[in-house]
């Protein structure tokens, strides 16, 4: 080739390239401008946006749950409180296969179907990004095999927090109740915003009623979390309020002494302290252990409790209706008294029986030989039913049912457990309204010593008998004393609460009533003088026994013959010491026989525990 | 400035060790300034020395590589051309019948001592090639050369993009097209195969694998899926946005410390980047590669022969691809390509290959001859 050509064509090329590397580094130029203007909106026009955006992804929001406030009993014995316990929890936004995970986590710690439905349904309800807790209370062994293996489980933590305990298991486990696991149920009705990583909720019982100052005011933290929801650092703390302390009317030792008097009968007693209502020993037996329900009780032990005829779990200090039996006879008689309907002298004849004019039916008398001549005296110290029948005729049913309500009798007490019943006082009203049937004599007669429709709760009972005691104040009862606030020793006390007096015409009238239950315990003849012979301070009381089945007739009661789920329930009301009362009592033995010699030798361990001090 | 047009014929007495060791002061200079900040980010993204020593090593090869092929004069490089192609594309072959797939694709080829990537290969054998064909005949070259200059292109790119390896198939595909380019590929042509380009785009869709269909969608509207594919780019957008004009400074970038950023330390890097280092910290990596691709391109205007003239221009232009498009995709503009930021992103052998093409470049720019006194 030609230098010159060569040359030429170099010349002709190297403006072609320069022409195009010209064109090539002016589109590069412009695309960069593209990409600057890109970046300029990114980072100085939207910067705001975004930088809030990172802001949002960086820091989290954390609910501090706070601690559950504890219950005391009168004299600070711990009733309820909070242990250090581990739990496992999984956040969901950080799992790929929650089943796959579920089941890989059971090969290491034991989940139960329990814990797994109760996690399901967390986990509908709670945001993806927030833990939810699938086991409590892990034992040292699980938590090590777990933290062993926990690399395979991004997404499942174990934390560490309080679970609550109950010391003392079954004891006042009735009054106490227990926290459970917040379920779907109790999720509806929260305060979701308050209960953000609280896990457990007051059931039942004291734990129940209390929930708003036991469970505290939520806290909230700031903190830096990584994409996997690692917390890095805390920014910004609001430390949550604790729930405030609870200082029961119970007294411990009391209770014990309740308890261990029962043996192996079922029933109640409850002790009130008649001059401010104060409830001293709340009793329901049979009991069972709350511990088994803080975390889920498995299905065999529920179903245990559930299916037990002497039924565990019923509350029958609250909820349980007995016909009152003879324990009413003291209110009668202060009726027939107060209304002028008898004297204190009147006499009436007991030949074991009575009987209405124009009618064929007797009405029994406990003994059949019958009393003899009894006045109110005796007629209430050897607990004559013919008597009874006499005055409640006299009375009429609309006469003694507004004279026994002012006792209290048919409404509830309104103490401070939710899930009281009211009992029942028969009246021509609520017969015609309930059963739309006219009121029958007869029905008067068997009112008038506590049966037929008549019933009553034990803490309804020990309510009347603490009325009795102070002299017709009608106080509510309370089984919370005090508060404290968590991080205080001062104690704010709640007033006792006088609901109503009732008003005495005669205070002999009163006196001659007490006098009368005063011998049926320290009488010669008296139904309860078994446990009046050594006591040290005299006690005022009144027993009873209420038909669980009617008898014929003829028919002789044998308890030995019949069912023992048949036999008649066993009750005593007290109160003691007469001159200045301290404690009124009310015992209920479920199917235990004859008031005198089951419940009144209870009553009065209950009685001896608390003004004695004697330790059971 | 780095270079005057006066100063085209140089004077020999201005020739010191850089001809000696035929290295380009200005370019490696720059590349060594480009790597420097890059490891300082990398060490950001990466969590410390831990990332960083393997690093060091892989540049310290590609370094090494750069250094041997600027000793090899462009004369023998274009006697090899043909060969290396067709080795290139043989081995291509070998990647689709016997390669090894790893993260879903099959680019890799296991050759006992080291697993190799024949698309790497490519990166500097097409253009060459290209230019090797072109460079025979005056320019601009006829018709028939560049259908066949296409066909050069054409085949080992559909190979890779069959891998799939979009990003490399990209950036071959566009290397080929700027050798036609500067060999003066007529304008009419050019909008005539804009147009068959731009018609053509539903047919791609339709042989688009669905992952990358998805890619495209996502670019589009992100927020379309924002935990699944669209979680890369709003992450990658809020790091970007939250580092402002001058960033939150280095190692306090949230979004890359605290694991919101995925693929931190390779593809996404450019946001680790533009969240501590703001809006200036990416102005002065700009600095970087712009002084980069000047400079390789006047490489190729001073380069003495078609060839080295084609070649250079394509490199440069093709490393200008390179960020271009990785910045895009990261700031939200392009769809995700998997392609990473040159001399800033962790691993690869991408960037054994790169410096091997500045190797080239120095090759070219000091094997010239003297034509004036």
């Amino acid at each position: 080739m030609p230098t010159r050509l060569t040359l030429k064509d170099h010349l002709l090329e190297s403006r072609l390239i320069m022409q195009r590397a010209f064109v090539l580094l002016s589109i590069g130029g412009l695309l960069c401008l593209v990409l600057f203007a890109r970046l300029i909106y990114l980072q100085v026009i939207a910067h705001e946006h975004y930088r809030t955006l990172s802001e949002d992804n960086r820091v989290k929001l954390q609910p501090l749950p706070p601690n559950r406030g504890l219950i005391y009993d009168r004299n600070g014995i711990l009733l309820a409180e909070n242990l250090p316990s581990y739990r496992l929890e999984i956040t969901p936004e950080q799992i790929d296969d929650m089943q796959a995970t579920l089941d890989a986590l059971a090969k290491i710690v034991q989940i139960r179907d329990i814990d797994r439905t109760r996690f399901e349904q967390l986990r509908t309800r709670k945001p993806r990004f927030e833990s939810i807790p699938l086991l409590f209370n892990l034992s040292d062994e699980d938590v090590a095999r777990f933290s062993v293996n926990r690399h395979l489980f991004p997404g499942v933590e174990i934390s560490a927090g309080l679970a609550r305990h109950y010391p003392h298991g079954a004891l006042a486990a009735h009054a106490i109740g227990y926290v459970g696991r917040i379920d779907e149920q109790a999720l509806k009705e929260l305060d979701t915003s308050n209960y953000r990583g609280t896990t457990h909720i007051g059931k039942i019982g004291i734990e129940k009623s209390y929930e708003g100052l036991l469970h505290g005011t939520v806290g909230l933290q700031q903190v830096e979390t990584t994409a996997q929801g690692r917390v890095l650092r805390v920014l910004n703390r609001n430390a949550p309020a604790s729930g405030r302390n609870l200082y029961l009317t119970l007294d411990s030792r009391v209770q014990l002494a309740a308890e261990r008097a029962f043996g192996e009968f079922s029933g109640s007693a409850i002790a009130i302290d008649p001059n401010n209502g104060d409830v001293l020993a709340f009793v329901s037996l049979p009991s069972y252990d709350p511990n088994l329900f803080v975390n889920g009780i498995d299905f065999a032990a529920y179903s245990a409790l559930k299916d037990n005829d002497r039924q565990p779990l019923f509350n029958r200090a609250l909820r349980g209706q007995y016909p009152p039996g003879s324990t009413v006879k003291p209110f009668m008689g202060l009726a027939g008294l107060e209304l002028g309907v008898t004297t204190s002298h009147s006499r009436t004849y007991c030949p074991g029986y009575y009987t209405l004019a124009g009618n064929e039916r007797k009405y029994r008398d406990w003994k059949r030989t019958g009393h003899g001549t009894v006045d109110l005296d005796n007629a209430i110290t050897q607990s004559c039913d013919v008597y009874f029948y006499d005055l409640a005729l006299s009375l009429g049913i609309d006469n003694m049912h507004s004279y026994l309500s002012h006792f209290g009798f048919g409404r509830a007490t309104g103490i401070d457990i939710i899930g009281e019943v009211s009992g029942l006082l028969p009246s021509r009203e609520w017969k015609r309204k309930r059963r739309n049937q006219p009121w029958f004599p007869g029905e008067t007669i068997i009112t008038g010593i506590g049966q037929g429709f008549f019933l009553v709760t034990p803490l309804q009972l020990a309510n009347t008998a603490a009325v009795l005691a102070n002299g017709g104040r009608i106080l509510q009862p309370n089984i919370v004393h005090a508060e404290q606030a968590a991080n205080s020793s001062a104690l704010q006390p709640y007033p006792p609460r006088l609901l109503e007096t009732i008003t005495i015409s005669q205070q002999a009238h009163w006196d001659d009533v007490i006098h009368a239950m005063t011998d049926v315990v320290h009488g010669a003849r008296g139904t309860a003088r078994a446990i009046g012979v050594n006591s040290p301070y005299r006690i005022a009381g009144k027993t009873g026994t209420a038909q669980v089945y009617g008898l014929k007739e003829e028919e002789k009661y044998d308890a030995n013959a019949i069912d023992e789920k048949l036999r008649d329930h066993a009750l005593f009301i007290a109160f003691a010491p007469v001159d200045d009362p301290k404690i009124a009592v009310a015992v209920i033995v479920e199917n235990g026989g004859g008031g005198g010699s089951v419940a009144a030798p209870i009553a009065r361990k209950i009685l001896d525990a608390y003004l004695l001090k004697e330790t059971p | 400035m780095i270079f005057t047009p006066s100063r085209r014929h140089e004077d020999a007495s201005r020739r010191g060790w850089q001809y000696r060791l035929h290295l380009d002061a200005p370019l490696l200079l720059t590349l060594f300034g480009a790597c420097t900040y890059g490891l300082i980010i990398l060490y950001s993204a990466g969590g410390g020395m831990r990332i960083l020593e393997p690093q060091l090593i892989r540049l310290a090869i590609a370094f090494t590589g750069m250094f041997l092929l600027a000793q090899v004069p462009p004369r023998l490089l274009q006697r090899l051309t043909p060969w290396a192609f067709v080795v290139g594309v043989l081995l291509l072959l070998a990647v689709l019948l016997f390669g090894e797939i790893s993260g879903g694709a099959q680019r890799w080829l296991n050759l006992y001592v080291v697993r190799f990537q024949p698309s790497e290969l490519m990166k500097l054998a097409v253009p060459m090639m290209v230019a090797w064909y072109l460079a025979d005949s005056r320019l601009p070259p006829h018709r028939w050369q560049l259908l066949a200059a296409a066909l050069l292109i054409a085949v080992p790119m559909l190979m890779i993009a069959k891998q799939p390896d979009l990003g490399t198939a990209l950036l071959i595909a566009s290397s080929g097209f700027f050798v036609v380019f500067l060999a003066g590929l007529q304008w009419r042509l050019l909008a005539f195969f804009s147009i068959l380009v731009t018609a053509a785009m539903p047919v791609l869709w339709h042989f688009m694998h669905d992952y990358q269909r998805q890619r495209v969608i996502t670019l589009l509207n992100p927020e379309s899926d924002p935990l699944g594919s669209g979680y890369h780019i709003i992450q990658s957008k809020i790091a970007i946005g939250s580092g402002g004009l001058f960033g939150k400074g280095w190692l306090n970038g949230t979004q890359s410390q605290l694991d919101f950023l995925p693929e931190r330390s390779t593809d996404f890097i450019f946001a680790v980047l533009g969240e501590e280092f703001g809006f200036l910290g990416i102005l002065l990596l700009f600095t970087f590669y712009a002084i980069i691709v000047v400079r390789g391109m006047m490489i190729a205007i001073q380069a003495q022969d078609t060839y080295t003239r084609l070649l250079a221009g394509s490199l440069s232009m093709t490393f200008c691809v390179y960020f271009i498009v990785n910045t895009g995709m990261v700031s939200g503009l392009l769809p995700v390509v998997g392609l990473p930021l040159p001399m800033v992103s962790y691993g690869g052998t991408s960037i054994v290959t790169l410096m091997a093409g500045f190797g080239i470049l120095m090759s070219i720019q000091t094997h010239r001859k003297l034509l004036a006194t």
